[in-house]
């Protein structure tokens, strides 16, 4: 005993003494659902990919999209990217541009010229696929990536469905929409274009394939009566759309009126104005709030002086070219009812947006299919009634849009590989929990300076059939990328490892992120708290 | 303000760190090398405030000083909780004085230091708010007055806490300890008494003072930084949140010190020589009884009746600081 005076122990640390026994509750790190991300009807890992294009890795954020998406350039382009609208961002200032950011991406791809590879050895199984639209080109991919052979074949001169013959070229320029094709031709996938499949069981018979899918569209326009006398030019939107693409520029006068209140009818009158209308009229029998356009299409519309006349429906269409409209009120129910009252508009050609309907004469005498309300029913592999024979996007019963049809590619491609296998699907991980606007903490994220959302609104121009929306340039596509909140899953801003007042949360090599040291953790709750992202949760000790 | 502003990293300067961030950028509590001054098994109760804000200050006037560095320790929570004998939580050199000397031992510490030429060992002396503002303040204003060399902090939880919630110079109007019960016609602490350290502080034309709270530990860092690029007597007065005294949720200490500043009753700033040379202004601002309501102590305030009289004079407090300081 060489202590000094009154000195009987030791010195210590108090890391003998283990205060995680005080616990009754504890942190736990966890992953949620962004909101993105169940949004996206293809299925994306958007907080993923802009993840990687926080940090400037372009490539490892496009690989992470085309993972299920093949078409991000298209995608950044006319997605009407619900994945915006549900955004969390939107409660604390302006919802992050993820559309515009896998733009940026997907043009980068092409620019740098970035492809894909097949992740399986052949299969030597045979695919047909009918149709060379969204649904049918992301099917045709996946399939590929699968190992499987796969032959498209469409009706049309060109691929691309309505990619090409739908959406105008200032939304989507068609270089742009090649280069992506390209890529998945350049796996291996054969193109027959000009080959109007008639009966789908003899061309599965003749070519030896072991399993089909059709995504053949909805390209036929829907008809209303209407009285018309024999000089009244009339045609209907998909019609006026698709020759856009023939050499010949369809003539439609200098007052053009649309009939429908949809995208088509807003792509249409936007058409109608680059070919030199002086007035375009978009008649629709209900009121802005329930059109079908998004507001932004009608927006962007408007800005090109497009008119607008709500509440009315077209009674008949005289010989000069004059319509009769009637006025229409909205009853109680929200639905509108003729007033007669009636009123005289000038028209040169009358265009008609009142829907599409799919052509599925292809499927006439195949059994056990069920055909409802003129589309094709499908199960939840997206398989129809006749085992082996899967269909996706406008011509099964679902929301059109391009990206829905991705989606139905994507997942009937799945289901189709599981099929030819004789497996069941992998089971992708289980779904988390949503993480909602209240579990973050929005104190942490910086104000994002005003100076964005100008710079994005200012690049929108109009010129003729250019494009119309601009791509961000590296800067500010780093920026917005960099708005994402990162909902629900930890993004290493270090807040859970600096503010535990025990030292109890141990940091681990980047992108390891942190672990709980539940040895002296005292479950005070700060870090669950003060996370902004709300990727901790508090779980209670079992007694 | 002392803190470096960061380019947009999508939490910008307000999180501890960012995966994005350069490490030059990134705070001293964001660095797995941190010199952890004190460290895991202390006895603070879960959430504990001080606990927090020692370590903020002492890791990064560490860093500053390159590990060079001596506390002087009152007596109080915080030696108490650190340091039951024989364990101690310090991994730095640190003394425990008595309640009132913690000031005279550094500046004893610091003369020593000068005798022996050890110009690269800095002092710090450390300190409750009891231990400060009141048994403790005879010593530091001397300390104030000689310019000292030494940076005290006074870690303020508005109570003497650890010997069981009692008032003290620095407790606010209204709230309620053990010493000052929510009865009576005014019930809890009296409005027109209790100190103003910082301001206290400033009349001895020190080189700096400053005040922080634990919300914002990249200000407490800035400032630690600051003071110790100066030499002679510096003040830093930290609010921390004391869940127990406080009664609040431990989950919600950095909130309540978050919304103390928001809502200007506590004023952060810093001042050179006497005058305020910057402060830190409100980012959003929040009525009192947002923070108010967070807290046990005021409950009464709102239950059974709601005292708006009360409420609205320490919103009158709260205001006067904003105006005081340019809070705005």
């Amino acid at each position: 005993m060489d202590k000094p005076f009154a000195i009987t122990l030791d010195v210590g640390s108090s890391l003998a003494n283990k205060t995680g026994a005080w616990r009754d509750e504890r942190p736990v790190y966890v992953d949620r659902l962004p909101p993105c991300n169940k949004g996206c009807p293809a299925g994306e890992n958007i907080q993923a990919w802009l993840y990687h294009a926080e940090e400037g890795r372009y490539e490892d954020a496009w690989r992470q999209i085309v993972q299920d998406n093949p078409f991000p350039a298209v995608m950044g382009r006319v997605c009407y990217h619900p994945c915006t609208t549900v955004c969390n961002r939107a409660e604390l200032d302006e919802a992050v541009g993820i559309n515009s950011v896998e733009r940026f991406l997907g043009d980068q791809a092409i620019e740098q010229g970035w492809t894909v590879q097949a992740d399986a050895e052949p299969s030597g199984k045979r695919v047909l696929v009918v149709g060379a639209g969204p649904s049918g080109l992301s099917a045709a991919y996946h399939l590929a990536r699968l190992g499987h052979e796969v032959v498209i074949r469409d009706a049309g001169p060109l691929p691309g469905g309505m990619m090409r013959f739908g959406i105008p070229a200032y939304r989507l320029p068609r270089d742009v929409l090649q280069a992506e094709i390209d890529r998945i031709l350049a796996l291996g996938v054969t193109l027959e274009c000009d080959h109007k499949v008639a009966d789908i069981q003899d061309e599965i018979d003749e070519g030896a394939f072991d399993a089909a899918f059709l995504a053949v569209g909805a390209h036929i326009g829907r008809r209303a009566y209407i009285p018309a006398g024999e000089a009244a030019h009339i045609l209907d939107a998909v019609s006026l759309l698709r020759s856009m693409e023939g050499e010949e520029r369809p003539l439609l006068g200098r007052r053009v009126v649309i009939y429908g209140g949809g995208n088509t009818a807003m792509d249409a009158a936007r058409t109608a104005k680059r070919l030199g209308a002086s007035d375009a009229i978009v008649v629709y029998r209900r009121t802005q709030e329930q059109m079908g356009a998004h507001e932004f299409e009608l927006q962007e519309a408007l800005e090109e002086g497009v008119v607008m006349k709500w509440l009315s429906t077209i009674k008949s269409a005289g010989e000069d070219g004059t319509l009769t409209l009637e006025r229409m009120e909205l009853d109680e129910t929200g639905f509108p009812q003729p007033t007669g009252e009636l009123e005289q508009l000038e028209s040169d050609s009358l265009v008609l947006a009142l829907g599409q309907e799919a052509d599925l004469s292809l499927l006439d005498g195949v059994p056990d299919l069920e055909v409802a309300d003129g589309v094709v029913k499908v199960d939840a592999s997206m398989m129809t009634g006749r085992p082996g024979i899967f269909a996706g996007g406008d011509m099964v019963p679902a929301e059109r849009s391009v990206t829905v049809g991705v989606g139905h590619g994507k997942k009937a491609a799945r289901n189709i590989d599981a099929w030819l296998r004789g497996s069941a699907v992998a089971a992708g991980p289980t779904k988390h929990e949503e993480a909602s606007f209240a579990g973050l903490n929005t104190w942490y994220f910086s104000d994002a300076p005003k100076t964005v959302a100008p710079r994005l609104e200012m690049v929108r121009r109009q010129s003729s059939f250019a494009e119309v929306q601009l791509g961000l340039d590296a800067e500010n596509a780093l920026f917005e990328a960099r708005r994402c909140l990162s909902c629900g899953n930890c993004f290493e801003c270090d807040n859970c490892y600096g503010l535990c007042p025990d030292n109890a949360v141990i940091k681990l090599d980047p992108g390891a992120r942190y672990e709980i040291d539940y040895d002296y953790c005292k479950g005070c709750g700060i870090c669950a708290e003060e996370c902004p992202c709300g990727a901790i949760e508090m779980v209670p000790e079992p007694s | 303000m002392a803190s470096r502003p960061i380019k947009f990293y999508q939490v910008g300067s307000h999180a501890a760190g960012n995966r994005l961030l350069d490490p030059e950028l990134s705070s001293v509590q964001a660095d797995p090398n941190r010199s952890n001054s004190i460290t895991k098994g202390h006895r603070a109760c879960q959430g504990c405030g001080e606990a927090l804000g020692a370590r903020y200050a002492l890791d990064a006037a560490m860093r500053a000083t390159s590990g060079q560095l001596i506390a002087a320790n009152a007596t109080g929570c915080l030696e108490v909780f650190s340091t039951p004998y024989p364990e101690s939580s310090w991994q730095m050199p640190w003394l425990h004085s008595l309640f009132a000397n913690a000031p005279s031992v550094a500046t004893g510490i610091a003369a020593a230091l000068k005798v022996k030429g050890r110009s690269d060992v800095r002092v710090i002396g450390q300190g409750g708010d009891g231990g400060t503002v009141d048994i403790g303040m005879a010593c530091l204003s001397g300390m104030f007055e000689r310019n000292d060399d030494v940076l005290y902090i006074c870690y303020d939880n508005e109570a003497y806490m650890n010997t069981g919630v009692q008032r003290s110079g620095s407790t606010p109007p209204a709230a309620r300890t053990m010493t000052t019960q929510a009865v009576g016609a005014e019930p809890g602490n009296v409005f027109g008494q209790g100190k103003d350290m910082a301001r206290i502080a400033m009349a001895h034309d020190i080189p700096y003072v400053a005040t922080a709270t634990i919300a914002d530990l990249r200000d407490v860092e800035a400032k630690v930084e600051r003071a110790m690029e100066l030499h002679g007597a510096r003040y830093l007065h930290i609010l921390v949140t004391c869940p127990l005294g406080w009664s609040c949720a431990a989950a919600d200490s950095i909130k309540v010190a978050r919304l103390a500043k928001e809502t200007g009753l506590f004023p952060v700033f810093e001042a050179e020589l006497g005058h305020v040379s910057a402060v830190s202004k409100i980012r959003r601002r929040r009525p009192v009884e947002e923070y108010l309501k967070l807290q046990g102590r005021y409950s009464h305030l709102f239950k059974p009746n709601r005292r708006e009289d009360v409420l609205a004079h320490i919103q009158a407090i709260a205001d006067r600081n904003i105006e005081r300081y340019g809070l705005l």
